[in-house]
């Protein structure tokens, strides 16, 4: 039951917020996610020897069944999206939103969409959600984004939805394998999958791993991403970035690697290769952009690259890696969002060649920016750290001939990442301050925020073992 | 079959007010008491009949089956909810209110038939029936030339087609020598001769005409932008719904024995129409002639239930008639509340009338079939009926990214309301009614998408 409560309390309060003028509708999201937080860890903090199952008919004679699952990868992102969401609107706090009702209503409802993926364990409600979780943000992207938003989030959707349409053939013809009641749960899913000849799950896997290869996304189907992030309002590129891409490669580990087992050795050299190269690709990019946003955007692809190829290398510590990271990567992205933003709103402009000497002028928010920072480019002792050294080791040990050349591509991500990180720290935070005004330090609400986001960085990067007991016994079952 | 009785004599006394009165809101109230009476006798027939086994009546010249019957019911109830919604249009449409009702139920009397006919002369005849009175309708606009033209070519392309469908029985009464569709599948697959093949043919011509698929779609957009538009919203949603009906009774009822002959040209021709009808919808500025080319394109997904042959497939075309008329005759009846029916006439109307826009947007979702909209769960089941089929998973892949282009220029109507500025002109006589009559369809067109059971009953 505390299960459904995760979906119907951000709906219900999505639904009602439309309804709101002025601010109220803020106090009800902050109470909404408050309360949807409070949910999610107390979900986390379950014993999952037995994990936690709820499930009412909804069509039978399609075999579907309104079917919702809980272990500790599920919990994770759960979660992940609690406190993500509320810190979003926790920093939102002291500002003021046009239409904030339904902009609020939208955050929601996206949120409810995210629950809904992260919890299904029957492949037509992990449809339902995984679109429903798109179209809120669509709207939020199109009414509230920058100059080139309408654009910008037609591609996107438009790619998501392409994306998604294949994986329901492939869905569509799994349930028909095995005929009957509950032919969409997971277990059937699964079954009748893995029982395929290789050469169907050969052409299955591509259906399905499109969609999840668009929301990642996975080079060469990133291209909507980097418009998509800059054109967007910061709580919506949180959403994105921080929530909706982990969408992506939970996908992957739910539902293509156990359903489609054949299929995903056939092709895991190609999908390793598209995700290093991507690395790569979107780092030497990185190093080249001035805008803030921009060069967060593709060094989001470079973070994501690197738990695909391991995702793709097969084995537990491997897996066990990509579950911890995808927490820290969407704790580090979102406070590299919101410091953006708050860049954004004091001096007008992201462009790191016409800013500097942050430090000098709004101190807190440097030391923040700093932290932050150097987690995402994973320093040690940062929650980065651990998440990215499991990786690297699973790819080191995976399966395949070339291991170690992927290793050695993929570890010049991590170079390449300090080399524009830090340069952007040094345009930004420290030189001069001439073309700078001073300008007030954070407000409570983005001190909060951030203090938050800061905190699970130093005691997660300390002291993981919270995070790696959560996710240990999935990812065992995953990869015994 | 008490109901195609009560749909003549009810278009009757309809055509008979209309000499007793010329106020237009009694003639509406009548009409719409007739189809709740209709609703009610279709009702009737239906639990008098659901527990029997297909029955068979006037020298089987029809069989009644459960299938059939829920078909006109759903579709009674469909007309009764396009005649509330868009009952105040008819109004403008011209003086003779009580003859556009009765040509209504004259439609539905051949819907009827063509959910229930056992012989070839039959479906000629429901054919006939449905068509005809169209060919007024489109023309009742009499002092618009457009509307006239439209009524024109329509009936001249009618003619030919019906020529074309009669030819093709010809031929098949000449191979099987019977009119009987149940006798068809007694073709053997060995004896089958050329004769009988050709009538195949002529029918799929013929057939394709009138559900407007390619390369026979050529009349529609200009039938339909033209013709006065609440008659559009019928011609486009009901009346093309039971053209299907008829197509897949025919087809799996009778051809489905040698289907292996006809297949293939079926599924071109459905790659043709999904193609031709989405590419071109995407070109158009009027929004009103981009529902006439979604319509082909909508036209691309029945077809899928023809091919498919199997029980999934009957709910599908059933299903899926259901969630388009209704999605149809919503966006119509809210394209018709604008003065302007190009996509500019539609910008910034979220901000000046925020529920038309709203019901506007579930009307465009469950066209494009985005989940928890009866669009949805129609595509799906016409999608399973034919990955079930197993033989044209290509078509299914095909039309996968057909529906995402129809995304394309749905979305830009939701863009256009939502992400425009602009200040739309509407009609200034909306009331309460009429928004709590789209809000109702609204949430219908939600219901039968989170439960598609209620559409398709106990079928």
């Amino acid at each position: 039951m505390i299960l459904v409560l995760l979906i119907l309390v951000p709906l219900v309060t999505g639904l009602l917020s439309f309804f709101i003028k002025g601010n109220g509708a803020k106090g009800l999201a902050l109470s909404s996610t408050i309360i949807t937080m409070a949910l999610s860890a107390f979900v986390s903090a379950g014993n999952f020897a037995t994990p936690m199952h709820f499930s009412v008919p909804w069509i039978p004679n399609l075999g579907t069944e309104f079917s919702l699952m809980a272990d500790g990868m599920s919990a994770m992102l759960c979660l992940l999206t609690g406190i993500v969401m509320q810190v979003v609107i926790t920093v939102n706090w002291n500002k003021e939103t046009p239409r904030a009702g339904s902009f609020y209503a939208l955050l929601l409802l996206s949120q409810a969409g995210l629950m809904g993926v992260f919890l299904a364990y029957d492949a037509l409600v992990f449809y339902v959600f995984w679109e429903l979780a798109l179209i809120p943000v669509y709207f939020l992207c199109s009414m509230w984004g920058g100059e080139k938003r309408i654009a910008a989030t037609f591609k996107f959707f438009i790619y998501t939805f392409v994306g998604s349409l294949m994986m329901l053939a492939a869905l569509i013809y799994l349930s028909m394998q095995t005929p009957g009641i509950n032919s969409y749960s997971w277990v059937n899913i699964v079954r009748s999958g893995a029982a395929l000849p290789a050469a169907q799950q050969q052409w299955l896997f591509w259906l399905m791993f499109i969609a999840f290869a668009i929301k990642m996304p996975v080079f060469p189907f990133h291209t909507w991403q980097p418009d998509a992030y800059e054109q967007s309002p910061t709580p919506v590129t949180i959403v994105l970035s921080a929530l909706m891409v982990k969408m992506g490669l939970y996908a992957v580990l739910r539902w293509l690697y156990p359903v489609l087992p054949q299929g995903f050795a056939m092709w895991s050299d190609v999908v390793i290769i598209m995700a290093i190269a991507g690395i790569v690709y979107a780092s030497l990019i990185a190093i080249k952009q001035s805008d803030i946003k921009r060069m967060i955007a593709y060094s989001s692809i470079a973070h994501m690259g690197l738990m695909v190829a391991a995702a793709f290398s097969v084995n537990q510590i491997g897996m066990h890696g990509i579950m911890v990271q995808m927490f820290n990567h969407g704790i580090n992205i979102t406070g590299m969002w919101l410091i953006v933003s708050m860049i954004e709103n004091r001096y007008g402009t992201r462009n790191m060649n016409e800013l500097g000497g942050m430090a000098t002028t709004a101190p807190r928010m440097a030391i923040a920016f700093v932290i932050i920072a150097l987690a995402n480019v994973a320093l040690p002792l940062t929650n980065g750290f651990i998440g990215e050294f499991m990786l690297f080791n699973g790819l080191f040990s995976g399966g395949s001939h070339y291991h170690i050349t992927y290793m050695v591509i993929a570890g010049l991500g991590v170079i390449l990442g300090a080399v524009y990180t830090l340069n952007m720290l040094q345009k930004t935070v420290f030189g001069n301050a001439v073309s700078m005004k001073v300008t007030k330090d954070l407000s409570s609400g983005e001190f909060l925020g951030l203090a938050i986001i800061i905190l699970l960085i130093l005691v997660l990067g300390v002291y993981p073992k919270p995070l790696l007991d959560l996710t240990q016994g999935i990812a065992a079952t995953l990869v015994p | 079959m008490k109901a195609i009785i009560a749909a003549t004599i009810m278009g009757i006394i309809m055509m008979f007010a209309g000499i007793m009165t010329k106020d237009k809101k009694s003639l509406t109230t009548l009409a719409t008491l007739l189809l709740v009476g209709l609703l009610g006798v279709n009702i009737w027939d239906l639990t008098v009949t659901s527990s029997l086994a297909p029955q068979e009546l006037f020298n089987k010249m029809m069989t009644i089956n459960r299938f059939g019957l829920w078909f006109n019911t759903l579709m009674t109830a469909c007309t009764l909810l396009y005649a509330l919604l868009v009952a105040k249009e008819i109004r403008k449409v011209g003086a003779h209110v009580a003859e556009y009702f009765a040509l209504i139920l004259f439609i539905l009397v051949g819907v009827y038939i063509l959910a229930c006919y056992n012989n070839m002369l039959m479906l000629f005849l429901g054919i006939e029936i449905m068509s005809i009175p169209q060919y007024i309708l489109a023309g009742s606009d009499k002092r618009n030339l457009k509307s006239s033209e439209a009524s024109l070519k329509y009936f001249l392309m009618g003619s030919f087609s019906t020529g074309i469908l009669l030819m093709g029985i010809t031929l098949l009464y000449g191979a099987a020598h019977t009119f009987n569709i149940s006798e068809f599948n007694n073709l053997q697959t060995e004896h089958i001769n050329p004769l009988a093949i050709a009538g195949i043919f002529l029918l799929i011509i013929a057939l394709s005409f009138k559900v407007s698929a390619a390369p026979m779609h050529m009349w529609t957009p200009d039938v339909y932008d033209g013709s006065p538009t609440p008659f559009t919203a019928y011609m486009s949603t009901i009346v093309k719904a039971a053209a299907f009906f008829a197509f897949l009774r025919l087809f799996q009822g009778s051809f489905g024995n040698f289907s292996s002959s006809w297949t293939l040209v079926l599924a071109i021709i459905t790659a043709a129409t999904l193609f031709i009808g989405n590419l071109t919808a995407v070109f158009q500025q009027s929004v009103k002639r981009m529902l006439a080319y979604s319509s082909i394109a909508q036209a691309g997904f029945m077809l899928f239930a023809v091919l498919a042959m199997n029980k999934v497939a009957w709910q599908g075309i059933i299903i899926y008639a259901v969630a388009y008329s209704v999605a149809t005759i919503g966006i119509f009846s809210v394209l018709m509340k604008m003065k302007d029916y190009t996509y500019d006439g539609f910008n910034g109307l979220a901000k000046k009338d925020p529920l038309l826009a709203f019901t506007a947007t579930i009307f465009l979702f469950s066209l494009a079939g985005i989940p928890l909209t009866a669009g949805f769960m129609a595509k799906y089941y016409v999608l399973q009926a034919a990955i079930m089929q197993g033989q044209i998973l290509w078509l299914v892949i095909f039309a996968l990214l057909m529906a995402a282009i129809s995304v394309y220029y749905y979305f830009r109507v939701i863009m256009a309301m939502y992400f425009k500025e602009g200040n739309p002109e509407l009609n200034d006589d909306i009331t309460g009614t009429d928004r709590f009559l789209l809000v109702l369809t609204a949430v219908l067109v939600l219901l039968f998408g989170i439960f598609p059971q209620l559409v398709l009953g106990n079928i």
